[in-house]
């Protein structure tokens, strides 16, 4: 993925707003705080955008305080009880705006394409695949390379993208972890996608954006980013487990249930994540992909 | 015999709910009480119930929309309190079930039922007046568009004591709105009191654009019309495009829900994104339905407050038609993080963006109508300054998460909340109490109270930032919406912030209540005798305070924008005409009333599968419908000599004061 250079200047700017607000009282697992390239991103996206738009609204809130005060009543200031119309300003109110949407047009098409969630950041190592999916209310995960899976828990190598492949069992949610950046829809019969990478290794709180019932409070799981051999220590752990993931269990792990605590899974039936997103879409729709297979 | 109404359906089991009930009820009885005793059943009925005038209609409006605000403030009051408590593994006092009903009603009602009526409310009240017509196109139907939304509030309300609200939150999502994750009649309330109000707000729309294009005074061009009902122009024509979305996407929730079709579910080919995508097909417009005639207000009480034309009338009527257009195309950033590609998600943000270019434009179009003017500083005005600092930050943050890049993380989290409070309090209430102040001389004759005025205004202001200036930050913290408890120790301090900024709002509610009352006690010292308290532009203010019931004596002969400060400069303003003629005006009927009343029974026996008794009220529908159509006796003439004597009162009030 490509770096862009922002000016110098501007990331110091930003970098003073984000102490400033630090120091404001917002401290702990911040958005201004990323532990990834692409949470990274996105704070500079948020603070250019930003700063580009003040060029507006300070003038906005400055004229409305001066203009209040200027052309008070009791002031006598000058008076043009008819005068409403002026090209210099028309041209002026119309062209700055316009000016900063542009550039704001080019930022945006540039950065949606470089924060597309179905890019894989740029790295060295190759993606490990991690298959997420929302329950009634929690998370599983499953892990199809090492055949292992996990709720409300995950955790994977730092400097290693992560590919998250997204379904729901149940109602819509969004997987979410707000350190690392993108979140993306979770939706039953649907697999999305989203890329995330870890730069600093540590525990990063995880949750689903999207109202989805009673549960939905508690619908929060931890990632924990490692060295690669703290991900192999956490993967041998989970394969101690004495519980594993096939459709029995699986059917009885999909009840609802809250505030679900950590659950490893030591093997899991292959394919058992497929089938789930595939039981969603009916027998008359396979046989229709049939025929045009 | 009764569905599935059983007594179990009343919550007597939960104090919180049957203490509100028991209020409600005794309050209601104290109501009924007041109304017997001072024997004001039949004036009530003659003067109001069966009303088809317009400016009536728009009282009864305002009135259920100051009281849903109430109920849907009390909703925000509960949440933020939750939310301040329910820290660190505290449940708080409101347990899911509860809580999930609450910002579910809290967003249905503000949204639906305070600030559409408030709008639809000021619009009858004004636009008329400023066309200078007699009443609406159909008046009769807009009395039913009326009672039709007084039929979703009835349904809504009704929820709180039998059965229970919608816990889905205020758009109803499916799956989760499905009969399969959804069993109880939550989600019906909300489907029958959406669909049942909405097609009143139908009615409105095609009523007052009918209205704006076929009544307006001889001479008033479309470029001459006020800036008000510019927007109310637009903004009705939004409504007829867009509200026959949100019909057909709620009967089809309606089908899965009641015969087991499967347009949104999750399994037999039913697709959830098309349900989200349709909502938001007219969820998008709906938020400029109802912003645009704020804007039009704060034109109005610019140009009146700093006597002073508007600054760029043509630019800001190119702005407000640009948002009309541009408001249908941008309606997929309510979902970026839904998994689109880079190139739709890039082509709704810039769509989206673009829109703030024309918003951007009628600021400045506000700002420089007050360069160079005579600023007052009145109630009106106070809202108006509040609004231009408000809205325009944010309205940057609305910019901000039109950015996709950038929404990825900001989505559904309370930056979004303080985004869209941001935009809704300090464009749309700011905008709507403006303009409550503005034109209450013109409908009940006397001017309200201004210190409380202003004393309201900075509670709403100062509250609102308070409020929604933490939950901004929170939004940074990763706190997403619609959390019952939480267990982020750092969110704590700002949560409690929130709510005491939700204290300040509440004292701005009630300084705001309590203007009226001392308004209405010391009406006689703040009598308009003029007709034209604020020394007016347009030519609402042409007439007596308060408006006759038939508005015109003659209608009058427009020749410029701004009509009625032209005719004052050319001293015609006060000539007392000639003549007068018999003037021919619709007849009060009771059809709208029972229309309504009786599709609030329709609705609940579906809510509650009652099927006799929904047929019963189909056919009483239907019945009352066809009686009305075969009435011939609906409308009459007001004799000239009449006319003569009401307006002779006027000009002899003016030349007491003259």
């Amino acid at each position: 993925m490509r770096k862009w250079n922002y000016p110098d200047i501007l990331k110091r700017v930003s970098l003073l707003a984000a102490v400033a607000f630090v120091l404001s009282g917002c401290t702990g697992s911040s958005l201004l705080d990323p532990k990834g390239p692409v949470g990274a991103e996105q704070k500079y996206l948020i603070m250019t955008s930003f700063f580009l738009m003040m060029i507006v609204v300070i003038p906005v809130i400055v004229m409305t305080l001066l203009f209040a005060w200027r052309y008070n009543y009791i002031k006598n200031a000058k008076y043009s009880p008819n005068w409403s119309h002026s090209n210099k300003i028309e041209v002026v109110v119309w062209a700055v705006p316009l000016a900063i949407i542009l550039l704001l047009s080019i930022l945006t098409w540039r950065s949606t394409h470089a924060l597309d969630p179905h890019r894989v950041p740029e790295s060295d190592r190759e993606p490990i695949v991690i298959q997420v999916m929302a329950m009634d209310w929690k998370w599983l995960f499953i892990y199809p390379e090492q055949g292992i899976a996990s709720v409300n828990e995950l955790a994977f190598p730092v400097d290693t993208p992560v590919e998250f492949r997204v379904t729901s069992n149940s109602v819509m949610n969004s997987f979410f972890i707000p350190q690392l950046g993108s979140q993306i829809y979770a939706m039953a019969g649907m697999e999305n996608t989203v890329h995330l990478l870890a730069t600093e290794e540590g525990t990063y709180p995880g949750m689903s954006a999207n109202y989805s019932g009673h549960g939905f409070s508690g619908m929060h799981f931890k990632a924990l980013a490692t060295s690669d051999e703290g991900f192999q220590q956490w993967v041998d752990s989970v394969r101690q487990a004495p519980e594993t993931l096939q459709q029995d269990s699986f059917n009885e792990l999909a009840k609802p249930s809250r505030d679900n605590p950590v659950e490893y899974f030591s093997a899991v039936t292959p394919g058992l994540y497929t089938d789930i997103v595939n039981s969603y879409i009916t027998s008359s729709d396979s046989s229709h992909h049939g025929a045009e297979e | 015999m009764f569905g599935k109404l059983t007594i179990e359906a009343v919550p007597y089991h939960e104090p919180i709910v049957m203490v509100v009930l028991g209020v409600a009820a005794l309050m209601g009885l104290a109501v009924v009480a007041a109304i017997t005793y001072f024997k004001k059943w039949g004036y009530l009925w003659k003067e109001w119930i069966t009303s088809v005038d317009h400016k009536r209609l728009g009282v009864m409006y305002i009135l259920v929309a100051i009281v849903m605000l109430i109920r849907g403030f009390s909703d925000a009051i509960m949440m933020r309190s939750q939310q301040a408590i329910a820290s660190g593994g505290a449940e708080g006092y409101l347990p899911p079930e509860h809580y999930d009903q609450i910002f579910t009603a809290h967003g249905v009602i503000m949204i639906f039922f305070m600030a559409m009526p408030f709008m639809v409310g000021l619009m009858n009240i004004a636009v008329p007046l400023q066309i200078g017509a007699r009443d609406v196109a159909f008046p009769f139907l807009n009395s039913l568009s009326f009672w039709l939304t007084m039929a979703g509030v009835i349904l809504v309300n009704v929820s709180l004591g039998v059965g229970e609200f919608a816990a889905t939150g205020w758009l109803a999502y499916p799956p989760l709105s499905d009969i399969q994750y959804s069993p109880g009649v939550g989600v019906d309330y909300w489907i029958w009191s959406l669909q049942i109000s909405g097609i009143g707000t139908l009615l409105t729309g095609v009523n007052f654009f009918v209205t704006i294009l076929k009544m307006r005074a001889p001479g008033m061009t479309l470029m001459k019309m006020p800036m008000f009902t510019w927007t109310a122009l637009c903004t009705n024509v939004l409504i007829i495009a867009a509200f026959p979305i949100l019909t057909v996407t709620i009967a089809l929730l309606t089908l899965d829900r009641y015969i087991g079709t499967h347009f949104f579910t999750n399994d037999m080919g039913g697709n959830q994104m098309m349900y989200v995508n349709l909502i938001w097909a007219w969820g998008h417009p709906e938020v400029y339905i109802l912003v645009l005639p704020a804007f039009g207000i704060f034109a109005e009480v610019v140009a009146t407050y700093c006597k002073k034309r508007l600054f760029g009338y043509t630019s800001m009527v190119y702005a407000t038609v640009a948002i009309t257009v541009l408001s249908f195309v941008v309606w997929l950033h309510h979902f970026f993080t839904m998994g689109a590609g880079a190139n739709v998600n890039s082509f709704f943000g810039i769509a989206t963006m673009i829109i703030a270019i024309p918003t951007g434009v009628k600021i400045f179009n506000w700002l420089f109508t007050m360069y160079e003017g005579r600023v007052q500083f009145t109630v009106p005005m106070a809202w108006t300054l509040g609004f231009l600092i408000t809205f325009t930050i944010g309205g940057m943050t609305g910019v901000l998460l039109a950015v996709p890049g950038a929404d990825y993380v900001l989505h559904n989290s309370l930056f979004l909340i303080a985004h869209f409070h941001n935009v809704i309090i300090g464009g749309v209430v700011f905008g709507y109490l403006a303009g409550f102040t503005y034109w209450f001389p013109k409908v009940f004759g006397f001017k309200l109270n201004e210190k409380l005025g202003k004393a309201s205004a900075w509670c709403w202001i100062v509250g609102f930032f308070t409020a929604f200036m933490p939950l901004y930050a929170l939004g940074f913290m990763g706190m997403t919406r619609r959390l019952n408890s939480y267990d982020n120790p750092d969110w704590h301090f700002p949560l409690i912030v929130a709510a005491i900024g939700a204290v300040i709002i509440a004292c701005g509610i009630a300084c705001q209540l309590l203007q009226l009352v001392v308004s209405i006690k010391d009406r006689h010292k703040n009598v308009d005798e003029t007709g034209d308290p604020w020394g007016g532009r347009t030519l609402e203010w042409s007439i007596p305070s308060p408006a006759p019931f038939y508005n015109f004596a003659h209608t009058p002969v427009v020749e410029e924008r701004d009509a009625f400060w032209h005719m004052k400069e050319n001293g015609v303003s006060e000539q007392k005409p000639a003549e007068y003629q018999d003037i021919h005006m619709p007849k009060n009927t009771s059809a709208g009333f029972f229309i309504g009343m009786i599709a609030s029974v329709f609705g609940f026996a579906l809510i509650w599968h009652i099927w006799w008794l929904a047929i019963v009220a189909g056919v009483g529908i239907f019945v009352t419908m066809v009686l009305r159509t075969f009435n011939d006796d609906i409308d009459y003439y007001v004799p000239a000599a009449e006319v003569e004597r009401i307006e002779s009162q006027r000009y002899q009030k003016l030349s007491n004061q003259a």
